[in-house]
């Protein structure tokens, strides 16, 4: 068990996500860095699948009350156990009272909590991750107790560390494919959103990232059809929304980007006040 | 080809037309868009469910997840598509293919709904706008069979067809933060029901008990695309006996077999 002693920010978990009910109109969610999350379950040869916390800019304080084998990646906020700052990407033993927190946010938004076997939270509709509605909450709260399995003696290989691309957190670039109405748009409106750079508004979440730039846009509307996270919407004003992993299954705005999982990875690290991100074709 | 042999007989050449214009696109790397014209059409429905039944039925193992809309059907796979021609060539291959047992019947839901003015708070100001009276308001809403299109926005939000012109009603200038669950409201051209507590823009004119999304469930949503529902109108009374009966566990919704 680990218990909350404080909640920080916003953190929740998460695995890869709620697959086959969106003809129920349940949004996927999961981790919005799989990239990341990958990395924390692949060092505790976890699952791929494994639940794990996922932590937008720390803040919380987190005590084990059971030993295990924990793993941190993603964003670097200066994770601590009892004070001692650790290694990111590294098999980290912890015993009963440790206390996991966090400081200065050095790089990226969002880091990730891997122990050993995964977070055991309650599967609802095929998936650990939390989500409004469906599971009791959506993200932890202090004094929350979260189930984790007990893990003793670390003999796997102990000291292995895992160098990150960096170019993860500093790459401006984000990959996409072409939208489905993507060939409704001007040729000059299809250059444009290839040659322009974009800033990431303040309201970007798990459901979506708002753009803050204004496109010259006459689309209307179209049928309410289906969208995936990943998905790049242009609205009504000319703005752009990139939908993320809690975004709704149907939406009435033109899709004219679909970003590749890698993509949305990277943009899950970056937030508004940030360097501006480029869209590159990716064929 | 199954869809002449049916739609020759009843339908008009433009129809015909309009089920030839399928098209299936790229949605990323893992998914294919398959649209209809963009129409709302309860005979474009019927083609994208039994297609969707048809793909279920021969390549249920290669997709993960499917959306149902207006006048779409994605197709959502486990894996990337390496060959999106070929899939494209499988597919229509599927569509093309004899359909059988094409006249399904489906389920009609009867869902009953208390008019109340303590649940039905725009029903007033529906009623003065609109100079028709509260009464009159129920009966245009209860009297349809609506028809359930697809479910989005929310877990359990039915897009449903149907609504009598006379009662489309703007959705509000600004949102309430706060639309109780089960609240039955008018937005523009549509009607629905609200699956959970949310904020919402639409007309609130009544109250069901019934619930549209439990998590509990292992299918957590009774209903589904191609579907019917009729709102039957109860007193507060019978209301709260239902709402009794839901909680105990002990209420089963009526359903009929609706052919039409």
């Amino acid at each position: 068990m680990i218990k909350v002693l404080k909640a920080g920010f916003y953190a929740s978990i998460q695995d890869r996500g709620r697959v086959g009910f969106a003809s129920k109109g349940v949004p996927v969610s999961g981790v919005m860095d799989q990239y990341s999350s990958t990395i924390a379950n692949s060092i505790l040869n976890n699952a791929a699948t494994a639940a794990v916390l996922e932590i937008t800019f720390g803040g919380c304080e987190l005590q084990f009350l059971t030993e295990t084998i924990m793993c941190i990646s993603g964003a670097d906020f200066s994770a601590k156990i009892n004070d001692e700052l650790i290694i990111l990407n590294s098999r980290i033993q912890v015993q009963k009272k440790d206390v996991l927190s966090f400081g200065k946010i050095n790089y990226g938004v969002r880091t990730y909590l891997a122990v050993k076997g995964g977070f055991q939270s309650e599967i609802i509709l095929n998936s650990r991750s939390f989500y409004q509605n469906i599971t009791d909450d959506f993200i932890i709260r202090k004094n929350d107790v979260l189930p984790i399995t007990s893990f003793k003696n670390d003999l796997e290989s102990s000291h292995t560390s895992l160098k990150v691309v960096k170019s993860h957190f500093d790459s401006q670039e984000i990959n996409c494919f072409k939208g489905p109405e993507f060939g409704l748009l001007t040729i000059n409106q299809q250059k444009i959103i290839f040659e322009q750079s974009f800033t990431i508004s303040n309201e970007n979440n798990r459901m979506g990232y708002r753009l803050t730039e204004t496109i010259q846009n006459c689309l209307p509307s179209i049928l309410t059809s289906a969208v995936l996270p990943g998905t790049v919407q242009l609205t009504p004003s000319g703005k752009l929304i990139i939908l993320m992993k809690d975004c709704q299954v149907t939406g009435g705005y033109p899709r004219i980007l679909q970003l590749t999982e890698t993509a949305m990875s990277r943009l899950s690290q970056k937030t508004t006040n940030q360097s501006t991100i480029i869209f590159r074709s990716h064929n | 080809m199954r869809l002449l042999s049916i739609y020759l007989k009843i339908y008009k050449k433009k129809d015909l037309e309009l089920i030839n214009q399928v098209t299936y696109k790229p949605f990323g790397n893992k998914a294919i868009l398959i649209e209809w014209a963009a129409i709302i059409d309860q005979e474009i429905l019927n083609d994208i469910i039994q297609f969707k039944e048809h793909i279920n039925f021969q390549k249920k193992d290669v997709y993960s997840d499917f959306i149902i809309a207006y006048n779409s059907l994605t197709i959502i796979y486990h894996n990337e598509i390496f060959d999106f021609k070929k899939e494209v060539e499988e597919l229509q291959s599927i569509y093309n293919s004899d359909f059988n047992n094409t006249q399904k019947d489906v389920d009609l839901w009867e869902i009953p709904v208390c008019y109340d003015l303590g649940f039905g708070i725009d029903l007033q100001e529906i009623s003065a706008k609109s100079n028709l009276s509260i009464d009159k308001i129920i009966k245009l809403h209860s009297e349809k069979i609506y028809t359930i299109f697809f479910i989005g926005f929310l877990p359990g939000f039915l897009y449903l067809g149907g609504l009598n012109d006379k009662i489309f009603f703007d959705r509000k200038e600004n949102p309430r933060l706060q639309v109780a669950k089960g609240s039955v409201a008018i937005g523009g051209k549509q009607t629905g029901i609200y699956p959970s507590n949310s904020a919402g823009g639409w007309n609130i004119i009544g109250k069901t008990p019934i619930n549209f999304f439990d998590v509990k469930k292992a299918n957590p949503c009774f209903s589904k695309a191609g579907d019917k529902i009729k709102f039957i109108p109860v007193s507060l009374e019978e209301y709260h006996q239902i709402e009794t009966k839901i909680l105990r566990n002990t209420f089963q919704i009526f359903k009929t077999v609706h052919n039409d």
